[in-house]
Parts: C-alpha cells; structure tokens; sequence
C-alpha cells in the first residue's frame, strides 16, 4: 500500500498575532512553526496502517519556501520514508492554486490513498482536498475520525452532530482526517537519526492560478472594560437588570 | 512570550522531540513519584525507548552517535521540563568507559545492549565511606585469583544500583604501599548485578534529601570473572578521569536546564502574584534576583557550549568542562533560591514543585563532583598555583 499525505507548516495557534505592515498578512517575527495538527493525525494514521498491513510506504509532500523542509524532516523522523517539497516562494491563499500542484504530483504517484488533515488550522478552510479530489477524479471522505484498510477497500468514520457516519468507499482515494484517529507519535532519536539518510526531494510547484487573494486582515475590537455593579447578594438585582435590559441575554 | 533561552531555537529537532518525550511526565507524575519514593520507570523506559539515553553511543552499535554538545541539550531539556535527570543520565555517560577502554569483545557485547535499553549499565561505585573524596584512597581491594578477582571492601552513595544490570567497580588490584604513584593500582570492573545479592554483594538503600535511589555496597568475598577488567590492571584511575570532562559538561547542561526553569517560573509568577495592589515583580527586591540569576544562566550556558565544542572537536577542555560544570551549578541554585523566595510560601508547597527541583538542584554542589574540587582544580591545573592535597 503506497500512501501520500500532503502537510503543512503552519505558526503554533497560542499567541497573540499581530498583522504585517502590508496589513495583508500575519507578522511572522517570533512565530514559531510545527506540522498543522490535523496533518499529524494524518501522518501518523497513514504510518499506522502501513505497519498495521506490515507492507506499504508513506510519504508525504508540502508546498512551500525551503522552510517547510523543517516539517518534511519531522515526517521523515516519525517514520515516513519520503518527502517531497514542492517549493514556492510563498503558500497561495488561494486552495485551487495549491490543490493544481499537489494533484500534478499526485497524479502519477501510484498512490492508494492519499490523506489530507480535515483543515490547516491557520487558514482552517479545509479545501485543499476537495480541490485535488476533483482534479484527480477520485471519491473523498472528508473528516474521518477511523480509518481501515482491507482487501484493497476502505471504510472509515466521520462525526457529525450526534452520531456517527460509517462510510466505504473502492480505492484509490482521498481522505482527511479529524482528530481522535490517532495521536501523533514524537520522534524518537533514531527516527531523527534515520530520517538524515531518507530522501527529500524538491521540484517547482505546478501552481494553478491564484483567483482568491487576502485584500486585508483585521484583529477583533479590543474588548470593552468590564463594570463592577457591586458586591454580594445586595448587587445582584441591579445585575439581573442590566442583563435583562443591556445586555439583553437574559 | 519567546522563550527566555535565545538559543531554544538551535538543535530544535532534539530539544523538540526530548520535549515531547517528557510532556507526558508532568507535574502530577512527578509528585506522585516523590510521595511514593519511586524511581520513575515508565519515565526512564519512555526515554529509552526513543533512543535518548543512548545519544553518545556509536551508531555502529545501535546508539544515537550523537555529538556531546547534542546529548548534553538532551540532558538540558529533561531538567528544563521540571523532570530530573539524575534518574537516567548515568546509562548516557557511564558506558564511556567501555567504549574507550573496553574490548571489542566487550564492547560488542555489552553496547547494543546498552543502547537499546535491554542492559542498564547506570551504576558507577567510587565513593566510599572512609576516603570520601580522596579517591585515590580507594579502600575496596580486588584481588585476582586464577580466573576471578575477588573484591572485599565497602561503597556508599552508589546510585542506581537496583535499577541497573550492570555496575562499573573501581577498586584496588594493587596495594597503596606498591604503588609508586598514588594513581596507580586502581582498576575498573564490569559487575553483573541481577544475582550479585547471592553472590556476597549487600546493598542497603540510603534514604536522602531527594528522591534518589542511592546505597551503601558491601563486597563480601564477592567475584568479579577476570573478562570484565576493563582496559588494563592498574589503569583505572585514568580511566576515570578521562571521562570527568564529557560528566561534568553533561551536569553543566542539567543544571542549566534547571536555571531556566526556575527563572521562567519565577518570572511569570512575579507578573502574576498580586501583594500591595501591584504585581510582586514590580518590586525591585523581586525583580533584582530573578534578573541577576537569569544572568548567571545565561553565561553559565555559554560557558557550557564552548566546553562542548572543544569536546567534540577533539581538543582539550578540563578548564572549560570544569568552569562549566561551576558556573551552571552556582547559577542554577541561585536561580532556585530566587525562585523559591519570589514564591513565598508558595514554594514550599509540593504542588508548585519548586521545593523539589530546589533540593533536586542543590545536589549538584556536591554530586557528582563537589565545587571545591573544582575550585582546587582551576587552581591548581588553570592557574598553576601549588597543589594542596
Ligand atoms: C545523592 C548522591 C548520589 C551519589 N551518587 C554516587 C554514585 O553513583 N557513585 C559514586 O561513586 N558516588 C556517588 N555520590 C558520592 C559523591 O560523589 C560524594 O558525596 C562526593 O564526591 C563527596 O564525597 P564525600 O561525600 O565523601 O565528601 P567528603 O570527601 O567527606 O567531603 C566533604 C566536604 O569537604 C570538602 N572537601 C574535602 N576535601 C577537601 C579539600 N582538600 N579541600 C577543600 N574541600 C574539601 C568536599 O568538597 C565536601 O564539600 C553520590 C552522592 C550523593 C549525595
């Protein structure tokens, strides 16, 4: 079983950000990047159904700058035995664009299954997978939260409000996965060690055209100042008539 | 907030990767391990499973072959997570005396052993009661007989012994009185621990200041096979010695790892800690000795990677590594009292984990090696002022 997953490098979420001064992105100064949670899962999930069938191969691929090599090699230290950076000066906006170069790679891959996590969870649109599944032509379960292989078909679960969803589908074929699959494994120093020897290969990236662009960013309203009404039992009604006639909640 | 150690960003394939090994083994753990005098296996196992203690052995027998500038951020990064690495940095460094002096036979034996966990070889018996310090006293005698030595003496403070297989032994193979040099005479043994308890080796706990499972070691007529001398018959005094530059970086790096932890805790909680209307870290008698103690980290670490790279890169560093292992050790306790006094009683309390790490850090003044034989070394050997002892 052969196994694609495409990873992104995004900034680590528990920060304040600030905004560039071209007030079109992030300000990246002391922003520090791992893989996009969602991709882990998915890395790990594809790493344990390659060992679950005993046979197979993953790898993974990335668009972006030589920094996303950063991310590859920790693929490659978890266990992956093949990264490919499809480089760019920068990561588009734009799902379509990147979702045309990751398919142009795909596309001749030979892969059984390619994985995707559900979203980035800097851009959290969570299309890339859509895109590539419709340029590739081929059947995506969005959201697994379990994910089997056998007898060259697969099945898988997805979450949704109040229940589950159990699906199958023939392969090859997309999947992108929730969390709760499984717990992304840390590197161990073998694995780093290893992951020196294993090939990491560099191509262009195959952008398609750039249609969506960010026109500008803005920080939510700073919240206003709370109000002290007043001190025990004796504040509460006045309490219960702010909410009830300002603050309209109750 | 960016990390208060600027150079967190370098090597962060390791200290990433060593941080998520110890993430699972958080505050709760440690607590429970220290109320329950344990030893920390699950935590020992986790780190030996992903290879960590096995950094500087050579990749040929299945080790990490890692650079001591690497191994010693391992090191760091396990004290910095509010763990401590006296439970398993012995199985990283003891082995150096194998692996230099060792056989092949030995070595090949023995290492991929090591490396992969299966043989724990954290033991190491110097000390004892009668000659402290002044190892060249060594009392304990191994006597050879036909195909055995045979050893009778005693050890004390020898950690780890009932979480290891294997124990490296200095003892006396010639007598003091025979000897032309003081050095000489002394040899290091390889004991195998599992039976040795029915083989005239008793061991009796000592109960200490830390949660740290150290003995006293009684050799009762206990043999040691003639195999596992290691090097030569004599020598093993020197053989200690060489491997007291690569410890005393690898302690440096610990203790640096703990005077950013306690830095970085004693900095957020002077932000946080409301007295007199204002957030204590206002005050400069809090702000003064949080920054002083930062100060001497910081330069401590830069002391500790010079004596690194001359280590790696093969040339002699016993002022550097002795400088080091001084600087982060005086700097780490310093950064601990700090810590413990901008807590108030709050140190003191179990749950905010500062009195651990407090004793914890206080052992590096006197174990492995105490400040005032580095002082006398600096001394002496730096500054070539006469030899005292
Ligand atoms: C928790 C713990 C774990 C340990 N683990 C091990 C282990 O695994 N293996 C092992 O072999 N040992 C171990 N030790 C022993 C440790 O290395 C010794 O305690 C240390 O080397 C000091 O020896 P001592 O205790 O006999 O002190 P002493 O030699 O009695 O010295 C007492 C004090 O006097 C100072 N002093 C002595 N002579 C002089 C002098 N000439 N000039 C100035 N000052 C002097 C010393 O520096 C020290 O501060 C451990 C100790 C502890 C506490």
């Amino acid at each position: 079983m052969k196994i694609a997953v495409c990873i992104k490098r995004v900034p680590e979420m528990d920060v304040t950000f600030k905004i560039a001064p071209t007030g079109k992105a992030v300000d990246e100064t002391g922003l520090k990047w791992d893989m996009s949670d969602f991709d882990g899962y998915a890395v790990e999930a594809a790493l344990q159904l390659t060992e679950k069938a005993g046979t197979g191969e993953v790898h993974v691929i990335s668009l972006g700058p030589d920094v996303v090599q950063e991310t590859l090699r920790k693929a490659l230290s978890m266990g992956v035995a093949k990264a490919v950076q499809l480089k760019c000066d920068t990561v588009p906006f734009d799902a379509y664009a990147i979702g045309t170069a990751l398919a142009a790679e795909l596309k001749d891959g030979g892969y059984d299954l390619i994985m995707f996590g559900k979203m980035s969870i800097d851009g959290a649109n969570g299309v890339t997978q859509f895109v590539v599944a419709e340029l590739l032509g081929l059947p995506l379960v969005h959201a697994c939260s379990k994910l089997e292989i056998a007898d060259g078909k697969g099945s898988a679960r997805r979450e949704i409000e109040g229940g589950g969803e159990l699906v199958s589908f023939a392969l090859p074929a997309i999947v992108s996965i929730d969390e709760g699959i499984a717990r992304p494994r840390y590197p161990s120093l073998k694995g780093i060690m290893a992951a020196k020897r294993k090939p990491l290969e560099v191509r262009p990236a195959q952008l398609g055209e750039v249609r969506l662009t960010i026109e500008t960013m803005e920080l939510p309203p700073p919240r206003a100042a709370g109000r002290i009404i007043g001190e025990g039992a004796a504040a509460v009604p006045e309490l219960v008539a702010l909410l009830q006639n300002e603050a309209k909640v109750l | 907030m960016p990390d208060i150690n600027p150079r967190a960003s370098e090597h962060a394939e390791i200290r990433e990767a060593v941080r998520a090994a110890c993430a699972p083994f958080d505050s709760a753990y440690w607590q429970r391990i220290e109320r329950e005098s344990a030893y920390p296996d699950e935590f020992v196992r986790a780190l030996t499973a992903a290879g960590w203690l096995a950094a500087l052995i050579p990749e040929e027998f299945g080790g990490g072959g890692l650079s001591l500038t690497e191994a010693s951020i391992i090191l760091e990064e396990i004290n910095r997570s509010g763990a401590n690495s006296g439970a398993c940095h012995a199985q990283m460094y003891i082995m150096g005396t194998l692996l230099r002096h060792g056989s092949p036979a030995q070595k090949a034996r023995y290492l991929p052993a090591i490396a992969s966990g299966a043989c724990r070889l954290q033991s190491f018996a110097v000390t004892e009661p009668a000659t402290g310090t002044d190892t060249t006293r060594t009392r304990t005698t191994a006597v050879r007989r036909g195909d055995r030595y045979v050893v009778n003496g005693q050890k004390v403070w020898i950690s780890r012994v009932q979480h290891s297989d294997l124990m490296l032994l200095l003892a006396r193979t010639t007598p003091l009185e025979q000897v032309t040099k003081r050095s000489h005479g002394l040899s290091v043994f390889l004991v195998d621990l599992p039976d040795a308890e029915s083989r005239g080796l008793r061991v009796r706990p000592i109960e200490n200041m830390v949660n740290h499972e150290t003995n006293e070691l009684f050799f009762d007529d206990f043999e040691v096979p003639v195999e596992n001398l290691i090097g030569e018959e004599g020598l093993g005094f020197t053989y200690i010695l060489d491997g007291m530059n690569a410890e005393r970086i690898l302690i440096a790096a610990e203790c640096i790892g703990d005077g950013y932890w306690f830095t970085d805790r004693a900095r957020r909680y002077a932000g946080e800690r409301v007295v007199f209307d204002r957030p204590i870290g206002q005050n400069q008698g809090i702000q003064f000795p949080i920054a002083q103690a930062y100060a001497h980290v910081r330069a401590a670490d830069l002391m500790r990677y010079e004596a690194a790279r001359l280590f790696d890169d093969s040339q002699p560093c016993g002022a550097e590594a002795n400088l080091a292992k001084l600087l982060a050790a005086d700097a780490s306790w310093q950064a601990a009292n700090a810590c413990l006094q901008t807590h108030g009683g709050f140190g003191f309390a179990v749950e905010y984990d500062i009195e651990r790490k407090f004793r914890e850090t206080r052992l590096y003044q006197v174990a492995p090696v105490s400040t005032n034989m580095i002082l006398s070394y600096i001394g002496e050997h730096v500054l070539g002022m006469p030899r005292s002892f």
